[in-house]
């Protein structure tokens, strides 16, 4: 059969292939590449070394913009899940009108980033108002604002997962754990939850990720004022190409560090919950 | 049991209060999209009185002056145009290096793996710069560079369903001398359309929601997309028109809002399908 369809090869494989090469393989290779040199547009760029890591890292603006993504991406992880997997635990109880509860905190994650963030924007501002102060006068404003946000936004999406998640969970354990005389509290922490491994591996994973790459929420609330000391990571990056001209390499080299964050980040958090997986 | 049942009332009492509370931010912009532009940084949590309503004024300027239906158009055509592509172009992709294993399908495979971690701003720049020299700045070419960096997730997805489809179905087809590319489309097809329904709503979410990749990459003169209008709209410094931005907000929310109450179903399966193998 395998040769049979190797012919075809062109019609099945080519149009992804080729949109594949252009829009991710390519910039990817060039980004790697540019991140070495000086440039303003690609035809001038000369290999300089790494000059722009080392201008990159020195740039103090971007060491706060990591640390704050840092505590944002860890404090967004621990309010989405607990809250998400409360509710998820209470709305597989049996509730009245727990579809329409769902459908409830499901929705705003279908909204988008930059709508998002100036809805909330009006909503902060205006309860603000009443203290003669506002979102763009004080960075921790600006956190507590983007934890909200985000919180709002994904908790519906991470209790989709744990749902699914406790309702995969056998009947006849929860039972057995009741007949033994398990209590409530200890049914939780020494059943459900290490048979929620795998759904709590996602979530975090997702939350953790999605804090880091935070954008569009980042760019619509705050736009990183005061002075970008609200600003994340994603938008240092994007000013630093955009907003300041000949330091175009920098921002490449900021990307790069910023792809291996990621990268790492996602590695080691992966490793720490999975380690927790029972066998079912 | 009289107690279980207290404790249930009161749960959905407590959850109805909640829900009412997280809609709120929703309805507090839509009030405020009818008062006039001056009184909605005033006083924000306030219904419109007679002094302050401006009936459907926000909404005609919204539209009128800042083209928002056009951008709605280029979205609906954007999204639409590159959810269909990707799904026919990168199911035929999975299908073929699941079915014919080699180095090189290998090699693509993990590649499209690798890509969904990759942040994009790590290939903002270059990706501009490559829309731009090949003249990819249009909506039709749009659909190129989403067909290019969504490619991972779907490909990774419909690959995991293609390993579940035993071989000797395709094999029955191909022997009673079916072309491969007839037997894809009226055997393959069929079997994966849970898989193409949970994708393609996956990748709606995204492309309709996104606002980086078009910004950077789209002849802003011409056309934007919603997101992009809305952007426009308040960064535009000076004069920020509230009101009309108030309008923007609501009119890009109903449709969502309509898309989600409509196919609610698929759109939590194919959540849960996403997650479950992300």
């Amino acid at each position: 059969m395998e040769k049979a369809i190797k012919r075809y090869f062109p019609i099945f494989l080519l149009p992804t292939l080729a949109a594949f090469m252009i829009g991710f393989i390519v910039p990817f290779l060039m980004g790697i590449w540019l991140s070495f040199c000086d440039f303003t547009t690609v035809t001038d760029a000369t290999f300089s070394g790494l000059s722009n890591y080392v201008k990159a890292l020195e740039d103090t603006i971007f060491r706060h913009a990591f640390w704050y993504t840092a505590l944002f991406a860890v404090v967004s992880l621990v309010v989405i899940n607990i809250i998400a997997f409360a509710i998820a635990l209470a709305l597989t109880q049996k509730l009245r009108g727990t579809n329409i509860f769902r459908t409830v905190f499901f929705m705003p994650n279908l909204i988008g980033g930059i709508v998002l963030g100036y809805i909330w924007q009006l909503i902060f501002n205006g309860i603000l108002a009443a203290y003669s102060t506002a979102l763009n006068l004080n960075e921790w404003y600006g956190f507590a604002g983007l934890v909200i946000l985000v919180s709002w936004q994904q908790i519906g999406y991470m209790m989709i997962i744990y749902i699914a998640g406790l309702q995969s969970i056998p009947g006849d354990v929860m039972e057995a754990a009741a007949i033994d005389g398990a209590s409530g509290p200890q049914r939780l922490f020494k059943v459900t939850i290490p048979m929620m491994m795998p759904s709590i591996t996602i979530c975090t994973f997702l939350s953790v990720v999605n804090g880091f790459k935070l954008f569009d929420q980042n760019l619509s609330l705050t736009a990183g004022e005061p002075s970008k000391m609200s600003e994340m990571l994603a938008l240092n990056i994007y000013n630093t190409f955009y907003g300041r001209a000949g330091w175009e390499g920098v921002g490449q080299a900021k990307a790069v560090i910023f792809f291996a964050l990621v990268i790492i980040i996602g590695m080691f958090q992966l490793r720490a919950t999975r380690s927790k997986e029972v066998q079912q | 049991m009289k107690r279980k049942e207290h404790l249930s009332k009161l749960g959905t009492g407590l959850f109805t209060f909640i829900s009412i509370f997280y809609v709120l931010p929703i309805v507090v912009v839509l009030f405020n999209s009818f008062k006039k532009k001056s009184y909605i940084n005033l006083e924000p949590f306030k219904l419109p009185d007679s002094t302050t309503f401006v009936g459907m004024g926000n909404y005609t300027t919204a539209i009128d002056q800042y083209g928002f239906l056009k951008a709605v158009g280029w979205t609906v055509f954007i999204t639409v145009g590159s959810v269909l592509v990707i799904l026919i172009c990168t199911s035929m992709c999975a299908w073929f290096i699941t079915r014919v294993q080699n180095c090189f399908t290998k090699g693509i495979y993990l590649l499209c793996v690798f890509s969904m971690v990759v942040p994009f701003q790590m290939v903002m720049f270059t990706l501009s710069l490559v829309t731009d020299r090949l003249g990819l700045g249009t909506p039709w070419g749009l659909i190129i560079v989403y067909l290019g960096f969504g490619a991972g997730l779907a490909v990774f997805m419909f690959c995991g369903f293609v390993k579940s489809i035993p071989i000797e179905i395709e094999e029955a087809a191909l022997i009673d001398g079916c072309s491969p590319l007839r037997m894809f489309f009226s055997v393959v097809l069929p079997i994966m359309k849970p898989t193409y329904i949970s994708v393609g709503i996956l990748e709606t979410m995204w492309i309709w929601n996104d606002f980086l990749l078009p910004y950077l990459t789209l002849d802003l003169k011409k056309y934007k997309t919603i997101s992009i209008v809305i952007q426009y709209m308040k960064g535009s410094y000076g004069r920020v028109d509230m009101g009309a931005i108030m309008a923007a907000l609501i009119m890009a929310v109903i449709p969502v809002v309509v898309f989600y109450l409509s196919c609610q179903k698929y759109i939590i399966k194919g959540v849960a399908a996403g997650a479950v193998k992300g």
